[in-house]
C-alpha cells in the first residue's frame, strides 16, 4: 500500500473519533464516506446558540412523532378500515424515509458546510433500524401470526419480501456497531467498510417498494430516484478520489 | 321473484352494525393491549357515523343468495376501496370521487343483441325488481368485506336486450372522463377500464348489476350509478360506473390482465390454491377482524358456480 492511501485511512480513523468524541471541535470527514478529503472540512461552523443536547433531544422526540401519531390514530380508530395494514405501511415508509435522511447527512454537510449535521447521522440511522424493526414485527405478527412455515415460504417465494428481509438484515450489524466503542474497536477503516452496507440496504428498500405495489406510481419512483442520486453522489465521489490518488504499488 | 320463504334469513339474523361495532372495538382493544403499547380508554368511531347507517337498515329482499354473516359498516365500504380512476390509494376514491356526475347517465348496449342502443339509466332499470344481496367481497390484495348490495340480476337485463346466439362473452366499459375521474390523467392503467365475463358467468343468478349499498344509492366512490358485482371473483372483476355493455363472440380483454398478464387472468376466480405471484391467496383479512381467515374456493360460492368451470385447469385459467 502506498503512502498516500495509508495516511488517508489513518486520517479517517481519527476523524471518526472526532465526530463521536470531541465536544466542540469542528467535525471532519464523514465516517461513512471513506477517503474523504479532510481539508474541505476544516471550516468551522458554530451552531451552538442552542445547546446541542437540547437540539438532539428535540430531534429524538421529532423522530418518534410518526410512531406516536400512528399509535394515537390507531387508538382513536382514525386509521381507517384496515388499521393493521396501515401500520405495516406507515412503519415501512418511515423506515425508508429514515434511510434516505441518513444518506442525506453527508452530502448536506459537504454542500452546506454545516458540519454539525454529522452528529445526527447515527441517530437517524438507528431510527431507520427502529422503524424497520417495527415494520418487520407487524409483518411477522399481524400478517403471518408468527407462522414460521408461512414466513419462510413467503421469504423464498416473494421477491419483494426477500428483498425487504435482506435489507433489514443488513441493517442489524450496522445498528450493533453504532457505538463509539465499536468504532474504536473496529478501527475507522473496517467500520467504514461495514457501514457501506447501508447503501445496499437503501437500494433494497427502494426495490422492495417498487415491487410491492400493483402499479408503480409517483411515490415509488420518487424514492427510487432519491436513493439513486444519493448513491450516485457517493459513486462519483469515489471515482474522483480514485483519480486524485496515485495508484498504490 | 322469490317467494317470501325463500328469502331465507330474517332481519334478526343479521347482526346490527352497532353490535358489530362493539365487537370491533373490543377486538381493537385486544389487539392494542396485546401490542403492549398502552391500555387506554377507546373512543368508538360509531359516534360520528350517521344514525341511518347504524341500526335502521334492514334488508328488504335478502334472498336465498345472501350470506348471514355480519356485514361491514357503510363506513368501511365507502372509505376503503380501489377505484384507480380516482387514485391508487384506497382512501383516494372517497376523497376524490365527488367530481363524478352519476346523473344523467346513459348505458350503451352494443354488439350481438337484438335491441342495441344508448339507454338512459332509467330505461335500464325499468321493470327490474331490486333486491338486497349480502355478498362476501374478496379483494385480490387479500382483504375482504361483507357487503349488502342493492341491485338486480344481470341475467334479467340480458333477457331484455336479447343477445343473439352468437354472443359468447360480454365486455363492460367504465366511463372515460378525466375531468370527472382525475386518476385517468395518470397512466396507471389503460383507460377506460374494461372487464369481461363469459356468457354463462354473466347469466349466473349470483351476478348482479348493483345500484346501491345498504339500501341507498351507490356512493360515487363505489361505482355509481351502476356497477357489476361478481362475488366469486376478485373484486377488480366487479367493474364500476358502467357506460357500455357489449355482446361479443370472443374473449374480451380486461384492464388488469392487460396491465400484468402473469398476475391477473381473465377468470380471476377467488382461489386459495393459486397464489398471486407476489402474495399468497390462502388467507384473507376480513376488515374489522384481527386474525386472518381462510379464503374459500370461489369465495364460498362453489356450490352455485363450481359447475361453470368443470373440467377446466384453474391453475392455467387463473
Ligand atoms: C429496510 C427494510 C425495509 C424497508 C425500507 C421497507 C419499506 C417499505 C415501504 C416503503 C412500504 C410501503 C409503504 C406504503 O405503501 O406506503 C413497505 C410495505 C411493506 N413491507 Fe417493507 N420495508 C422493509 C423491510 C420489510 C421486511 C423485512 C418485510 C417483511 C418480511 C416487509 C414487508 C412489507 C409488507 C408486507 C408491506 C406491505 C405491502 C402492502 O400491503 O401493500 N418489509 N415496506
Amino acid at each position: 500500500m502506498g503512502m498516500a492511501t495509508s495516511s488517508a485511512v489513518s486520517m479517517q480513523a481519527w476523524t471518526c473519533e472526532k465526530i463521536f468524541n470531541a465536544a466542540h471541535t469542528p467535525v471532519s470527514a464523514g465516517c461513512l464516506t471513506a477517503g474523504a478529503d479532510p481539508k474541505r472540512n476544516t471550516s468551522t461552523m458554530t451552531m451552538h446558540v442552542i445547546p446541542r443536547t437540547i437540539v438532539k433531544a428535540a430531534a429524538f422526540i421529532a423522530a418518534l412523532a410518526p410512531l406516536a401519531l400512528l399509535a394515537w390514530n390507531f387508538q382513536q380508530g382514525a386509521l381507517g378500515a384496515n388499521p393493521l395494514s396501515d401500520i405495516t405501511k406507515e412503519t415501512g415508509i418511515w423506515t425508508l424515509r429514515f434511510i434516505v435522511l441518513t444518506l442525506i447527512v453527508t452530502p448536506f454537510r459537504r454542500l452546506t458546510g454545516i458540519t454539525e449535521a454529522a452528529r445526527y447521522r447515527r441517530m437517524l440511522g438507528l431510527f431507520a433500524f427502529f422503524y424497520g424493526t417495527l415494520h418487520f414485527t407487524t409483518y411477522l405478527w399481524f400478517d403471518k401470526f408468527f407462522d414460521v412455515h408461512d414466513i419462510l415460504l413467503d421469504i423464498s417465494k416473494r421477491p419483494f419480501i426477500t428483498v425487504g428481509v435482506a435489507s433489514f438484515v443488513l441493517l442489524i450489524p450496522l445498528a450493533l456497531t453504532s457505538t463509539k466503542k465499536m468504532i474504536s474497536r473496529m478501527g475507522g477503516k473496517r467500520w467504514n467498510l461495514l457501514h457501506r452496507l447501508v447503501y445496499v440496504a437503501a437500494a433494497g428498500g427502494a426495490v422492495h417498494y417498487l415491487w410491492l405495489v400493483k402499479v408503480v406510481a409517483r411515490p415509488q419512483i420518487l424514492y427510487a430516484l432519491a436513493i439513486a442520486s444519493l448513491l450516485g453522489y457517493r459513486a462519483v465521489g469515489a471515482v474522483v478520489r480514485a483519480r486524485k490518488q496515485p495508484p498504490a504499488h | 321473484m322469490h317467494k317470501p320463504e325463500s328469502y331465507g334469513i330474517t332481519s334478526s339474523d343479521i347482526t346490527s352494525e352497532n353490535d358489530y361495532r362493539n365487537r370491533r372495538v373490543f377486538m381493537k382493544q385486544a389487539a392494542f393491549a396485546a401490542a403492549g403499547v398502552l391500555a387506554a380508554p377507546f373512543l368508538d368511531r360509531t359516534s360520528v357515523l350517521p344514525a341511518q347507517d347504524k341500526n335502521s337498515w334492514k334488508p328488504l329482499h335478502a334472498g336465498k343468495y345472501s350470506t348471514t354473516e355480519d356485514t361491514n359498516s357503510f363506513n368501511d365500504m365507502s372509505t376503503y376501496n380501489n377505484f384507480y380512476e380516482f387514485g391508487t390509494d384506497k382512501s383516494d376514491p372517497a376523497r376524490y370521487a365527488s367530481t363524478l356526475k352519476p346523473s344523467p347517465w346513459n348505458v350503451s348496449i352494443e354488439g350481438l343483441v337484438k335491441k342495441p342502443g344508448v339507454y338512459p339509466l332509467g330505461d335500464i332499470l325499468k321493470g327490474q325488481s331490486m333486491e338486497d344481496r349480502i355478498y362476501r367481497h374478496r379483494c385480490v390484495e387479500g382483504w375482504s368485506m361483507v357487503i349488502p348490495w342493492l341491485g338486480f340480476p344481470l341475467a334479467n337485463l340480458i333477457a331484455k336486450v336479447e343477445p343473439t346466439s352468437k354472443a359468447k362473452y360480454i365486455q363492460f366499459v367504465t366511463l372515460f372522463a378525466p375531468d370527472q375521474m382525475p386518476g385517468q390523467k395518470e397512466g396507471t392503467l389503460r383507460w377506460p377500464y374494461v372487464e369481461g365475463l363469459r356468457m354463462d358467468e354473466a347469466m349466473n343468478p349470483l351476478t348482479l348489476l348493483a345500484t346501491g349499498l345498504y339500501g341507498k344509492p351507490l356512493p360515487n366512490q363505489n361505482g355509481a350509478p351502476l356497477r357489476l358485482v361478481v362475488p366469486w371473483k376478485y373484486g377488480f372483476k366487479s367493474i364500476k360506473s358502467i357506460v357500455a355493455i357489449k355482446f361479443i363472440d370472443y374473449q374480451p380483454q380486461n384492464s388488469w390482465n392487460m396491465s400484468a398478464p402473469n398476475e391477473y387472468g381473465f377468470y380471476s376466480n377467488v382461489n386459495p390454491d393459486v397464489d398471486h405471484p407476489r402474495w399468497s391467496q390462502a388467507k384473507e383479512r376480513r376488515l374489522g377482524e384481527f386474525f386472518k381467515r381462510k379464503t374459500l374456493m370461489f369465495n364460498g360460492y362453489g356450490d352455485i358456480v363450481g359447475s361453470l368451470y368443470a373440467g377446466m385447469d384453474l391453475r392455467k385459467n387463473f
